[in-house]
């Protein structure tokens, strides 16, 4: 590791640097509101930008030899209540990391001409949220933490409300009550945690065991925060609405990191901190899997808005996310792990097809869409490498991620893995159709002629992400190494607790056997 | 006879004592209506105050024959409730100019209330007690109908004497059975004497009576029904004095009598506090959603608060009470803050107070609509802002003391008030605008834009703005 990037504080300089582009955005000032607008929107692209260039020296110093975490930085904070500013990342988050500073530019970019009203604050509020993301994957402290997973509520609840759809009040509203309601119930386990192990600090906590009575209460309360944001059915319902109404890069960021966030908490807390609850719970967190893998493609198959239908998909994937976790196999948690970070760029560039035509026609009515491959062939190109990545074509991201999770899920339940199979064939349908009602058939419609392909800035957001979708589908190892021995730390670990508790029963059992005869 | 008592701990109330009698002469010596000259001298006078009220708490420190106590404390809640009176007192003076009701004994009445409060937040026997209580009280109905052309102050002033003076009743009532059974009204005394009191009936009945008197003087649920009218009729930055100041006091007399003298029958008021906690909690976010006059809202949202601040209370603990002292701080900002807002709400030279005349506020008057977003947001909980750590430690001192179904509800509660500071924040984001608001004065720029930066960054620096709530907490539980 070289020593200079060691020594920076470089988890904060990522997180932090979009709080500066904020001030430096809030300094800008002229009577003409276009210019504010303008240098507002280049003000936000070169610090995205820089964040993105910083993240990635955390990638390249990355010692992907050990499960520890790594450019760890601790600062009191609340003494008095043991809540320090704890950061660090390891082979789980980092990728997180990368992949939130990584859309941030794009989603800059694909809001270029499409915002036009109060630019600068869409900025501030696109910059905020992004120090929260990155803050949140950072966080090496439960209260940290905390702040930062909630405090995604107030930027969002912005974005949402200010610059979507009709029924805008309508979604912002219910996304943020949705997740609040979850997320003070997390709140309340973690001050029980808290209460136990006298700490926040989360490396300490997963060393900690709780007795398996307050892990099922504690394993609730996480779980009714995560499941709301992954969203896990039946506490979906907020997704799609707020997918709906949101400006397409609020739903690529949507899509793309905040989901991410609940999965990624059953990663870093329920299944380290609450081993023995998470196996009590999983044929739970099954059965609400494989249903939402289902009814969510059934659901998908029906819908006539496009984006609506790129939203049930996402929590048709975030289905096979959940199995894979729970399942507990180096190849199903890895696999979940890489199907968030495929999901995550598939979806964001899915939203971002979608914002394409939605700006030219302002609709997103399927039938109002037909023969586009006629007018506007690089468009095609782009949606259907997408789209094939969304189904799980071999060779594109999506493929590597299904498929770790299903050989893994098979491993330990058939039935479980069949039946979430089901959902890429049902997958190929919903998308397959789609594909079919937007970009093929004859070009009758009048206003549909005159639509422009690509323009230059379009294709400079879509390039990088095709990029990035085919260099995940063609050699994951990139991506799977630098997880390997944290998910294999972790595995080890649940596994462990998991049969000391065992043991521990079994030998009570001979005890109480013993006395009793 | 004994020798005369030492005046040193009470030297804050004694300058306040005189300086509120002074500056009356100049009211009544001057032939102009000096009421800028009243404010400034008041303000400074408070800052005084606020300075001796620091130096003289070093030790705790018992005169007057055990009438009177300064500990870090009292130190400490002086300080707060002379901050709150200090603002609310910058606040009223351009509204005064404006409304050409501006009276120099506005200010002076002010300084006896806030005078009223300090006397009860040092007092250490239940006389003590009343009779700073009666003073702020008495000076709070007079500042309540002061505006005595005003139909509706008039009637919040009646409203809040004739409630307040029947809750006066009630705890008077209290101490007469607490001193019937227990012999004393020293706080020393009683803590004594009601060490093995749990089965003592005529004390049990006594302290409930106390209780309700203090719930009515905090506004919690079911004594809050004085608090929406009053706050609508009352002047605003009288009601903005009143949202803050006296409840500080009555909590933190609240807060001292409780983990002092009635120690030893936490189980016995932790049950009547568990009610009206939860009670004020809840009522207090459900009644607020229909609101749409923003004092009235506002109203509603104290009651709440102070259901969340109880519950550092009912935890009964050290770390209930300093999670009690960071929520009076905190709110104190926020309150403050929002009520500069309120201020600000001026179209054609007029105040309003409907909350549909925010409608569209980020376009016209952009920085006025980001403090009242700070503010809500900050009210709602929602971290990084410094509500989110108010509710923690009250929380944090819940579930240590073992009230985990407490702490449940009081989440839940926070969840349902959201969406009532969500709704001003979606008037001002998303909805159509209105008439532009007039531009706010400096002074009342100064007061919205300094809380609110203070509620932004009190994340990156809790330890100085805590250091004093700290040892407040611990000089509570010293003795």
């Amino acid at each position: 590791m070289n020593g200079f990037v060691e020594n920076l504080p470089i988890l904060s300089i990522v997180t932090f640097t979009p709080l500066l582009g904020v001030l430096l955005l809030l300094t800008i000032r002229a009577d003409d509101e276009e210019i504010v607008a303008r240098n507002s929107r280049w003000v936000a692209l070169w610090v995205t930008l820089g964040t993105f260039l910083a993240s990635l020296l955390i990638w390249f110093n990355f010692d992907t030899g050990t499960a520890d975490f790594q450019f760890v930085e601790q600062q009191d904070w609340f003494p008095d209540y043991g809540i320090n500013y704890h950061m660090g990342v390891d082979g789980i988050s980092m990728l997180f990391v990368i992949l939130s500073t990584f859309l941030m530019p794009l989603c800059i970019l694909a809001s270029w001409d499409a915002i036009k009203t109060r630019v600068k604050e869409y900025m501030i509020s696109f910059l905020v949220l992004e120090t929260m993301m990155v803050g949140m994957f950072c966080a090496l402290d439960m209260v940290l933490f905390y702040v930062f997973f909630e405090g995604v509520l107030i930027p969002m609840f912005l974005i949402i409300g200010v610059w979507g759809g009709k029924r805008r009040v309508y979604s912002a509203f219910k996304f943020f009550l949705f997740t609040l309601t979850g997320s003070v119930l997390l709140l309340v386990a973690m001050l029980a945690m808290y209460f136990t192990a006298g700490t926040t600090d989360i490396p300490t906590l997963m060393t900690t065991s709780f007795p398996f009575q307050m892990q099922f209460w504690l394993w609730l309360g996480l779980f009714a925060s995560f499941a709301v944001k992954v969203p896990m059915w039946p506490v979906h319902t907020w997704l799609p609405d707020a997918h709906v109404e949101a400006p397409t890069a609020g739903s690529v960021i949507l899509a793309g990191v905040l989901l991410k966030m609940g999965a990624y908490g059953f990663l870093r807390f329920s299944m380290p901190m609450l081993p023995l609850a998470s196996e009590y719970f999983t044929p739970l967190v099954y059965g609400l899997s494989v249903i939402a893998v289902i009814y969510t493609s059934l659901v998908a198959l029906a819908q006539e808005d496009m984006k609506k239908l790129i939203a049930y998909s996402s929590v048709a994937h975030m289905g096979f996310v959940t199995v894979g976790i729970f399942a507990a196999t180096q190849q199903a948690v890895q696999g979940a792990i890489y199907q968030m970070l495929s999901h995550g760029i598939v979806s964001g560039a899915l939203f971002l097809c979608v914002g394409v035509v939605y700006d030219r026609l302002h609709t997103r009515e399927i039938d109002r869409y037909g023969g586009l491959a006629n007018n506007m062939p690089k468009y095609a190109l782009v949606f259907m490498l997408m789209m094939m990545a969304s189904v799980g074509l071999p060779g594109t991201a999506g493929f590597v991620g299904e498929f770790l999770v299903l050989t893994g899920v098979f491993q330990v339940n058939t039935w479980v893995a069949l039946f979430t199979a089901t959902g890429v064939i049902l997958g190929a349908a919903y998308m397959l159709y789609l594909y079919r009602r937007v970009i093929y058939g004859e070009l009758t419609k009048a206003d549909l002629k005159d639509m422009a392909d690509l323009s230059r800035r379009e294709i400079v957001v879509f390039a990088p992400l095709c990029v990035v979708v085919m260099w995940m589908g063609v050699y994951p190892m990139s991506f799977l190494d630098v997880m390997d021995a944290s998910v294999a730390n972790l595995l080890a670990n649940y596994h462990g607790a998991l049969e000391a508790n065992a043991a521990a029963a079994t030998v009570a059992d001979g005890i109480r056997l013993a006395l009793g005869r | 006879m004994t020798a005369i008592p030492s005046l040193t701990p009470a030297l804050p109330e004694i300058f306040l004592a005189i300086v509120g009698m002074v500056l009356l002469m100049v009211g009544v010596f001057r032939k102009q209506d000096p009421i800028g000259g009243v404010t400034a001298l008041s303000v400074l006078a408070f800052i005084v105050a606020a300075v001796l009220a620091m130096t003289t708490n070093a030790a705790e420190t018992v005169t007057f024959n055990g009438l009177f106590v300064v500990n870090a404390f009292t130190g400490f809640v002086k300080v707060l409730v002379l901050l709150a009176a200090g603002l609310a007192v910058v606040l009223m003076l351009p509204w005064a100019k404006n409304e050409g009701v501006g009276r120099y004994e506005l200010p002076v009445v002010m300084v006896f209330a806030v005078l009223g409060m300090m006397m009860m937040i040092s007092a250490n026997d239940l006389i003590a007690l009343y009779v700073g209580l009666e003073l702020q009280s008495l000076a709070l109905y007079v500042l309540a109908a002061f505006h005595r052309e005003n139909a509706r102050a008039t009637e919040a002033g009646v409203k809040y004497f004739v409630l307040g003076a029947l809750a006066s009743g009630l705890l008077l009532y209290g101490s007469s059975l607490i001193y019937g059974f227990a012999g004393t009204t020293s706080f020393a005394g009683l803590a004594d004497a009601l060490t093995n009191a749990q089965d003592n009936v005529g004390v049990i009945v006594g302290v409930v009576f106390v209780i309700s008197g203090f719930a009515f003087k905090v506004s919690a649920v079911p004594f809050h029904m004085w608090t929406p009218d009053v706050y609508e009729g009352s002047p605003t930055p009288i009601a903005a004095f009143f949202s803050v100041a006296p409840k500080i006091a009555a909590l933190s007399l609240f807060l001292r009598i409780l983990v002092g003298p009635f120690d030893d029958l936490l189980m016995q008021w932790r049950q009547v506090l568990t009610v009206i906690c939860v009670a004020s909690m809840l009522w207090g976010a459900v009644a607020a959603i229909a609101q749409t006059n923003i004092k009235r809202l506002m109203a509603y949202s104290s009651i709440g608060h102070v259901g969340y601040a109880l519950i550092g209370l009912v935890a009964g603990t050290q770390d209930g009470a300093r999670g009690m002292v960071y929520y009076m701080l905190i709110y104190l900002l926020m309150n403050v803050g929002t009520f500069a807002v309120i201020l600000s709400m001026r179209v054609k030279d007029r105040y309003v107070e409907s909350i549909d005349d925010l409608s569209g506020l980020s376009k016209t008057n952009p920085g006025i609509a980001l403090v009242l977003t700070i503010m809500m947001f900050s009210m709602a909980g929602i971290p990084p802002l410094a509500g989110f750590f108010g509710k923690y430690f009250v929380f944090v001192a819940a579930i240590n003391a073992g009230l985990v179904p407490l702490a449940v509800i009081g989440v839940l509660a926070s969840v349902i008030g959201a969406f009532y500071y969500l709704r001003l924040i979606k008037i001002m984001y998303f909805d159509e605008s209105l008439d532009a608001f007039e531009r706010p004065d400096m002074a009342t720029t100064l007061v919205m834009s300094g809380c609110a930066f203070i509620v932004v960054v009190f994340i990156l620096l809790p330890e100085p703005l805590l250091a004093g709530a700290d040892a407040a907490a611990a000089a509570l539980f010293a003795g």
